[in-house]
């Protein structure tokens, strides 16, 4: 089991929050987004974003599944021999995911619905397993779970991003489904800007339906890379 | 007087350090106008007079009757749904003005935000403008219906030209087709404005179910004052009601309702060969495309190839078509499914494009033979896309390099063949 040992240097003062731990809670955010520049977890980005309220629960489900599968597999991971290492992960993942799935359908079933298989479909959402292998396994605990809630953040706030510019753009509304519900532009007198109201200013107004499409996911993601490549110049010909 | 004007451009030629975005322009128009002192130092692979500007020239000029007819036609369609004029000359600048008052708008705002998004990316990567543009905004407003509001047209334009082009890294980098890149933007995005029977004929509206007239407003009144004082005829004159059982169905739609002979009983074959049916601007005049394609053809521009691969895949797809005959559309005899939709123009002047096409000359058979076999079975046996031939040649633009991969590979391989037979 020696290969499985910590790497990081050996007599390195361990701090409850210091600076690399804050690191490893931003870095994810920008430097090192997990799918913006790793490119993981796309497919579930293409696949729920439409709407924001559920890309909010998934976020949320996502960062509770990475950080406490990180701080699990942490914990555990000098026992666990190299050889099936990966099957040891998936069933830890399994479990939380079971158990985010299960207590969605206990209080929010309406979600649930909405979100239906890619809640199961977080087991294989490549960033939960990355972050096993890259980080959890080659590090303690607590900052494996720090990792895991910044990685969790990353994938959210693009997810996010996306649902926000598909949301609004393509059907007009914020937070559809949710509690606060707010509907922006629209042929009824239940929008905010009614645009079939008398004398309207944006009478001309029409949804974009291509933002609905999952197409337009990928574009926004596309997009999105593209911007963060712009500023950020530390991200330019790695990959 | 040359020199002179020569002289006075060189001398307010903008800082290129100071103002880029200036320096950008000017340069654009001014190697637009006059042949540019700079030579090439090395590595001249082509030694010939024409460059990226006249070749994108040709394509424009080639264009220019597509937008002659597709002026008039605007025109023809609309006072044909109130059954005015139904002579081709009766009223004839009012049909001209009526579509110039159209097609100008469309082609002023597709160059304004084409050109503007293509001088600023110009400008911040300090290169000259290429003039990649010029054919792309001679070919959007062609491509359009003719009550396309500006605001989506101005959104399509903006995609296209930036997601299609600058993202690729500009001119000659683009995988598809921009100015079909804007089309099918329109097409997903606001479906309701570029589908269906009501968007071909300008100038009406749908209330209730029932075709009314859109008012003459604004613009109208001024060519009114005009025309009264010539005592010709005004907008309007002859009443605005729509004929009964009007429906601005096009060809195609009719088609699918009732094969060949409900196509026939709403339009003559001959209107449907000259032109005068609703459409997309540029693509209803199959002489006028003919022809364009044929000055592409002679200028060396285009590729014969492409186009001729192309009507055999549509007249093979065709025939298949009528020999299976399930459906009334699939009925239709082949030769006459190049009397309607935009096959030709798509063909000559969207497909031929020289970036996005195959570039061996055997990929170029496949490509277009694939194009024509695409676009027919959109065409014939998907009725949620009334016209084929966008997807298809997106479809096959991004196919083009793999066909030439191939190609290639093929090649390679049978002159290894070759040499080593040679060598025993």
């Amino acid at each position: 089991m020696a290969e499985n040992t910590v790497i990081s240097a050996p007599k390195e003062k361990e701090e409850w929050f210091g600076k690399k731990e804050r690191k490893l809670l931003t870095d994810p955010l920008n430097d090192n987004n997990p799918v913006t520049v790793q490119i993981l977890g796309v497919c579930s980005a293409l696949a729920i974003t439409t709407q924001v309220y559920p890309s909010v629960v998934m976020a949320i489900a996502v960062t509770l599944v990475t950080a406490f599968s990180n701080l699990a597999t942490a914990a555990v991971r000098n026992y666990i021999p190299k050889e099936v290492r990966m099957i040891a992960q998936l069933v830890i993942i399994a479990l939380l995911v079971t158990i985010v799935e299960l207590f969605l359908k206990a209080f929010n079933y309406v979600i649930w619905k909405q979100l239906s298989v890619f809640i199961g479909l977080i087991i294989t959402n490549c960033i939960v397993m990355g972050r096993l292998e890259a980080f959890a396994m080659a590090n303690k605990p607590w900052r494996s779970f720090l990792d895991g809630i910044g990685n969790g953040l990353g994938y959210g706030a693009v997810l996010i991003i996306v649902a926000v510019v598909r949301e609004v753009t393509g059907k007009g509304s914020l937070f559809a489904g949710s509690p606060i519900e707010w509907k922006i532009i629209g042929p009824t007198s239940a929008y905010s800007i009614n645009t079939a109201a008398e004398g309207s200013w944006f009478g001309w107004y029409a949804n974009n339906n291509l933002m609905v499409l999952p197409t337009a996911a990928l574009l926004l993601v596309g997009i999105l890379i593209w911007i963060q490549r712009g500023y950020n110049k530390k991200l330019v010909d790695i990959s | 007087m040359k020199k002179a004007l020569l002289h006075f451009f060189e001398r307010i030629e903008p800082d290129k350090k100071k103002s880029p975005l200036l320096h950008t322009a000017y340069d654009a128009f001014f190697t637009f106008a006059f042949t540019p002192k700079t030579v090439t130092t090395d590595g001249v692979h082509i030694r010939d007079g024409i460059d990226l500007k006249r070749t994108m020239v040709y394509v424009v000029l080639a264009l220019q009757l597509c937008y002659l007819f597709g002026t008039y036609n605007i025109g023809y369609q609309h006072f044909h749904a109130i059954g005015q004029y139904p002579g081709l000359l009766d009223g004839l600048h009012l049909k001209l003005v009526y579509g110039l008052i159209k097609i100008l708008p469309i082609f002023i705002v597709t160059h304004v935000v084409g050109l503007g998004i293509e001088f600023y990316y110009a400008s911040r990567k300090g290169h000259g403008v290429e003039e990649g543009f010029l054919v792309t905004g001679a070919l959007i407003p062609l491509l359009m219906p003719p009550d396309i509001p500006m605001w989506i047209l101005a959104f399509a334009v903006a995609f296209a030209v930036i997601i299609g082009k600058e993202a690729f890294g500009g001119t000659g980098m683009n995988i598809v087709n921009i100015a079909l890149l804007a089309r099918v933007f329109v097409f997903f995005a606001y479906p309701t404005y570029i589908a269906g029977d009501e968007v071909w004929v300008s100038g009406l509206e749908k209330v209730n179910g029932v075709y009314q007239t859109a008012e003459y407003s604004g613009v109208y009144h001024f060519f009114d004052g005009i025309f009264k004082a010539w005592g010709w005829d005004t907008f309007g004159a002859g009443g605005t009601a729509v004929m009964d059982a009007y429906t601005g169905a096009t060809p195609l739609a009719l088609g699918y309702q009732g094969g060949w002979n409900s196509i026939v009983s709403a339009y003559t074959v001959s209107d449907m060969w000259w032109g005068f049916i609703p459409g997309s601007i540029g693509e209803t005049s199959k002489p006028l495309i003919i022809l364009g394609a044929l000055f592409l053809i002679g200028t060396g521009i285009a590729s014969w190839r492409i186009m001729v691969a192309g009507v055999f895949g549509v007249a093979f797809t065709g025939l298949l078509f009528n020999a299976w005959g399930m459906t009334p559309f699939m009925e239709v005899p082949w030769y006459y499914h190049f009397y309607m939709g935009s096959f030709l123009f798509a063909i000559a002047f969207m497909a031929t494009d020289p970036v996005t096409a195959a570039s061996t000359n055997k990929g170029k058979w496949i490509y277009g033979f694939l194009i024509g076999v695409f676009g027919m079975v959109i065409r014939v046996m998907n009725p949620a896309y009334p016209e084929g031939w966008m997807l298809a040649i997106l479809l096959m633009n991004v196919f083009a390099p793999l066909i030439d991969h191939y190609i290639l590979e093929a090649n390679m391989k049978r002159r290894a063949r070759r040499a080593k037979a040679a060598a025993q």
